[in-house]
């Protein structure tokens, strides 16, 4: 570790501070530390939005795999431009922003209970955040102490215990302001990185198009393993309703591409800003950002192939012993000047720390506004800001416990478990969420009971795929193999050989948990809308503007 | 195009760029435009700031 690191780290810090600190001496009320007060820049709310969305594990797991399935991740990049930005903001952004007004809403589920008008709603969906967000605040956690103890040699509990610490002070103190401030620098900083990633990583293969000729020359060199898959080569899909094909298009673009509409912690931002011109001026800033994101970690990570055969001979994945998230850590250390270590590790330091400061954030709103002062009704001083950091400072201490617990205790299978941790709190949201919330903002025609039909029917169908049958999570979480004796009970036991389930192009052990409970709970959902009480007139002309 | 194999990650490839372009546009054209349906939204916003003060003090 050079002095120059420390200077930066320990620079960089002292803003972060700084940040914090002015957060909290701006927040005096409830709206203030779970909304910024209504009157965030667009700007802090783009950046803010964005880089909580993108984790070190978006960059450095997700870039990783971009090294195995190739440039073909390059969808989900579109995806998240066009609905995780611009749709999200336009569409979803303007009337959740206004519909939150209206109802004086200051947290997502608080908006969808009083749309709603139901406690259960409220209470049910802040369950649902409090109990599963600690699992993908955990997956972020332990990625990013990992890297950051390897990168400033220092001891992980060490790393997990100094890091946690600085993301608690500003969160339970600055509320949103701090976070949103924090992460606007923070943002700005994984810009600047991720443009001279892109930059160094062209120049150095000679240029865009040489460089992408020089991967897809490289098709033949695709692992056997991978080949039977489906693989074709790091600049082409995988086999249409192969095994990888299936992995690529359900769980990675759709999967995390609609996914993130029906994110609670990035729901909440339309809310801090003051009108709909804030919300149109975030798009351009917000689209650029994730193109730099997750555009640059793809095109990168696939790229890290050429590398590597040119340096060592070997594909990207072969290269790094068949540990996907080794890939864009190895090929920084070996492609990359020094310098851009110091920088790349801001980058993904504030990746991760804009990612956990709101998923802390949105666990303490849960627990302190809507279950302990809305849900159960025990109103208190402050519009529920002190159970609010109390619940902020549980959800950290849970999380940092599954950080800290699940390797030292269950050693592969705990690692496992937390790495489905993103995908699992991304798929559930999806399918307990979207429909609710769709619902809310455009019909009039869903009723309070086919709202609450929806939550239970998607949050459910999604939790049992992904216990049962989605064979990553299923072999990572145990239980299935535990009452069933196979670690999937769409794969099947045949002379000792697993043979997958399938329906046509259906690989069930391989589909995403969001497939099968969104369109579940969207039958729910409409079906119990059709037989039960519609909601009173006057209160769908107040929740959306007297519009008929 | 652009050495890519398959024309499927191609199109991924310019639409990235596109899409993003497209937010860029977009912003610009309407940097000065609030939403088109316009309400009294001081006066809501009145309403909601009158409300937490009262449940605060509660």
């Amino acid at each position: 570790m050079s002095i120059w690191m420390i200077i930066v780290v320990v620079a960089y810090l002292c803003i972060i501070g700084y940040l914090g600190f002015r957060g909290y001496k701006t927040t005096k009320s409830a709206t203030d530390y779970m909304l910024g007060g209504r009157q965030v820049h667009p700007y802090v709310m783009a950046m803010s939005y964005g880089a909580t969305f993108i984790s070190t594990s978006a960059i450095v797991g997700f870039g990783g795999a971009a090294g195995v399935f190739g440039m073909g991740l390059l969808w989900l990049t579109v995806m998240n431009i066009l609905i995780g930005i611009f749709i999200a903001f336009w569409v979803f952004g303007g009337r959740t922003r206004k519909m939150g007004l209206r109802l004086d809403a200051h947290t997502f589920p608080e908006l969808l209970g009083r749309r709603f008008q139901s406690k259960f709603i409220q209470g049910a969906a802040a369950v649902i955040i409090f109990m599963f967000i600690p699992l993908y605040a955990s997956a972020v956690l332990t990625g990013a102490v990992k890297y950051i103890s390897s990168q400033l040699s220092m001891d992980y509990n060490t790393a997990l215990f100094i890091f946690s610490v600085i993301i608690a002070l500003y969160v339970i103190m600055g509320g949103i302001k701090g976070v949103m401030y924090t992460d606007a620098l923070q943002g700005t900083i994984m810009l600047f990185g991720m443009l001279a990633l892109l930059i160094l990583t062209y120049t150095k293969l000679g240029g865009v198009t040489a460089a992408h000729q020089s991967l897809t020359d490289m098709a033949h060199l695709v692992p056997a393993k991978l080949q039977a898959g489906g693989h074709q080569g790091w600049t082409s899909m995988p086999k249409f309703g192969a095994p990888l094909w299936w992995v690529l298009v359900s769980t990675i673009i759709m999967g995390v591409g609609i996914g993130v509409l029906a994110q609670p912690q990035l729901a909440v931002r339309y809310m801090t800003v003051k009108s709909g011109k804030e919300l149109n001026r975030a798009i351009p800033i917000g689209g650029v950002f994730i193109m730099m994101m997750t555009g640059v970690a793809f095109i990168v990570g696939a790229l890290a192939n050429v590398h590597f055969q040119q340096t060592v001979g070997k594909v990207a994945i072969v290269a790094a012993k068949g540990d996907v998230e080794a890939i864009i850590p190895m090929y920084l250390q070996s492609a990359m000047p020094e310098w851009f270590s110091i920088l790349f590790m801001l980058t993904l330091i504030s990746a991760a720390m804009s990612t956990l400061s709101s998923q802390f954030h949105v666990m303490g709103t849960s627990l302190g506004r809507d279950l302990v002062e809305e849900s159960m009704g025990r109103k208190q001083k402050g519009g529920g800001v002190l159970a609010t950091r109390a619940g902020v400072l549980l959800g950290i201490l849970i999380s940092v416990y599954l950080s800290y617990i699940m390797e030292l205790k269950f050693g592969k299978t705990g690692t496992a478990i937390v790495a489905r941790g993103t995908a699992i709190f991304f798929g559930l949201c999806a399918c307990a969420f979207l429909p609710m919330y769709v619902g809310a903002l455009w019909s009039r025609g869903i009723t309070k009971a086919a709202a609450i039909a929806g939550l239970l029917s998607g949050s459910l169908s999604s939790l049992f795929w992904i216990m049962f049958v989605q064979e990553k999570a299923s072999t990572a979480l145990l239980v299935c193999s535990k009452l069933f004796g196979t670690r999937s009970l769409a794969i099947q036991l045949v002379d000792g050989k697993e043979v997958f389930a399938k329906t046509g192009p259906m690989v069930w052990a391989f589909v995403d948990p969001l497939i099968i409970g969104l369109p579940i709970a969207i039958v729910a959902t409409v079906l119990v809308s059709l037989f039960t009480k519609k909601t009173a007139a006057a209160h769908l002309d107040f929740c959306m503007g007297k519009k008929k | 195009m652009l050495g890519i194999a398959d024309p499927w990650v191609a199109l991924a490839y310019l639409l990235c760029i596109v899409s993003a372009l497209l937010c860029l546009v977009w912003g610009i054209i309407k940097w000065n435009q609030d939403d088109p349906e316009t309400e009294p939204e001081e006066e809501i916003r009145q309403w909601a700031e009158e409300e937490d003060r009262v449940g605060e003090e509660l």
